[in-house]
């Protein structure tokens, strides 16, 4: 699994012109880039899944480029292929469990229905512990249920690589903890590559078997993380 | 009850009926633009767009007359080419009252857009939808309920516009007379049983309007 991205976006608000110019490789199954809020994650990681078109630049996955603007290649978010895991888990309310989940598998103008069967739904259901609540709303689960419910709604597509927004953000601290003790039990069974933005040093320990830092809208810096660290001349993130 | 009576009543409930579905169809499209689009003369657009509101309705039923009258420059060339008029038919009362009653629909709209959650839709595309798609399954079903508050406010003032309907359409009886200029009639003419009949159904007609709004409103908050 690979990432290269060279992108440049301006952004202006009403008070400020923020520009954005990231440029990194990586090809490790874990990447974390970490920076102050402000910095330009969130902004990336939107570029990379389609979300946000930059001005210039390229984006290639494995190789395979997804966006170009010098070829004039720009996929659109929903052929990307990309499972996205966000911040607030962007549950659809008036959806129960096992609609959000197969909520990508059916492409037309209707959503699913409120009991569709679906083999690979199933397997989800019952992989991470939802079927007893597949028939309930998103503001009727717990945290972890939650969390469960829209990692299975990114991963039931089987897609190439897991982008996470800063997972534990909106949380309490103590959920928190949790929470990423669960997500990196949940990661460790299902074996995705992921990409990860945060800002908390505590996710960067944890998940960053490779690691970016952002600030001011570049990568000042990129390492690796001690355990996964590599002799000197093998590493497989560099900064291009 | 005097038969002219239903007479008025079917015609208004056709013409706003009428009115109520143009304003559905460019109000969910303009109010969605103005939502979630970004573009010059956006706030310019809004402006002329509410512009109904506050308007006296006989300045509407001028700019009207001026655009599709018999020798307006759009009612011109609908006579010359396709031998169509639409001064003093009830399909000239249906544009006077669809443009009355556009802005509520209009507001209501594009507040209930605004009020559904941006990342929804983007989480909708990473798990590829269309466009379409999107729209049709995450934003209209989220802003349902908001828009259908606003569509019943706006066949309630479609069924009472009198002014702009008067002035485009005229008071033929059985063919452009509406309730609310039937009234006026009536009581011009000092007929005070009819105006009293009138008034009355014209009254119960609004509040069960009103009633179905309200109620339309209560489930979108207990919804959210």
């Amino acid at each position: 699994m690979s990432f290269d991205v060279q992108i440049r976006k301006r952004v202006n608000s009403a008070n400020r012109s923020f520009e954005l110019d990231v440029r990194f490789r990586t090809e490790a199954r874990c990447t974390v880039i970490y920076g102050p809020s402000g910095a330009g994650k969130s902004l990336t990681l939107q570029a990379i899944a389609g979300l946000l078109k930059p001005d210039s630049g390229r984006i290639a996955c494995d190789d395979e480029p997804l966006f170009d603007s010098g070829a004039g290649v720009d996929l659109p978010a929903r052929a990307r292929r990309f499972g996205f895991l966000f911040q607030d888990y962007a549950l659809f309310p008036r959806l129960n469990v096992r609609q959000n989940i197969a909520f990508g598998l059916k492409r037309g103008w209707f959503n699913p229905s409120r009991n569709a069967a679906d083999a690979a739904v199933d397997r989800w259901l019952r992989a991470f512990e939802l079927t007893e609540v597949a028939g309930q709303k998103p503001h009727e689960l717990s945290g972890g249920q939650r969390q469960r419910t829209a990692l299975a709604r990114a991963l039931v597509a089987e897609p190439r690589a897991l982008l996470l927004d800063e997972p534990f953000a909106a949380l309490d601290p103590e959920l928190r903890e949790r929470m990423r003790d669960e997500l990196q039990a949940l990661l460790a069974r299902i074996d995705i590559p992921m990409l990860m933005i945060t800002h908390d040093p505590e996710d960067l320990a944890r998940f960053g078997e490779s690691r970016l830092l952002l600030r001011g809208g570049s990568i000042v810096s990129a390492g690796e993380a001690l355990q996964n660290a590599k002799p000197a001349g093998q590493h497989n993130l560099k900064l291009v | 009850m005097d038969s002219s009576a239903w007479v008025a009543l079917a015609l208004s409930l056709k013409v706003a009926g009428w009115a109520t579905l143009i304003d559905l169809v460019l109000g969910v499209a303009c109010g969605w633009l103005l939502a979630r689009k970004r573009f010059p003369g956006r706030d310019l657009l809004d402006a002329v767009l509410t512009l109904p509101m506050v308007l006296p309705p006989t300045v509407l039923g001028y700019y009207l007359l001026v655009l599709i009258g018999r020798r307006g420059w759009f009612g011109g060339w609908l006579n010359e080419t396709f031998g169509i008029q639409l001064i003093f038919t009830w399909q000239g009362a249906v544009i006077a009252a669809a443009i009355v009653a556009f802005p509520l629909v209009l507001k209501a709209a594009r507040a209930a857009f605004e009020g559904v959650d941006p990342q929804l839709e983007r989480a909708a595309r990473v798990l590829g939808l269309s466009e379409w798609a999107v729209f049709l399954r995450v934003t209209l079903p989220m802003a349902w309920h908001g828009i259908l508050a606003g569509v019943l406010l706006a066949f309630a003032r479609a069924l009472g516009e009198f002014g702009a309907t008067l002035m485009v359409a005229g008071s033929i009886p059985g063919k452009t007379q509406t309730l609310s200029i039937a009234v006026y009639e009536a009581v011009q003419a000092g007929q005070d049983s009819v105006a009293d009949t009138l008034v009355g159904l014209t009254s119960i007609t609004c509040i069960a309007v009103l009633l179905a709004a309200g109620r339309l409103s209560q489930a979108r908050t207990a919804a959210t």
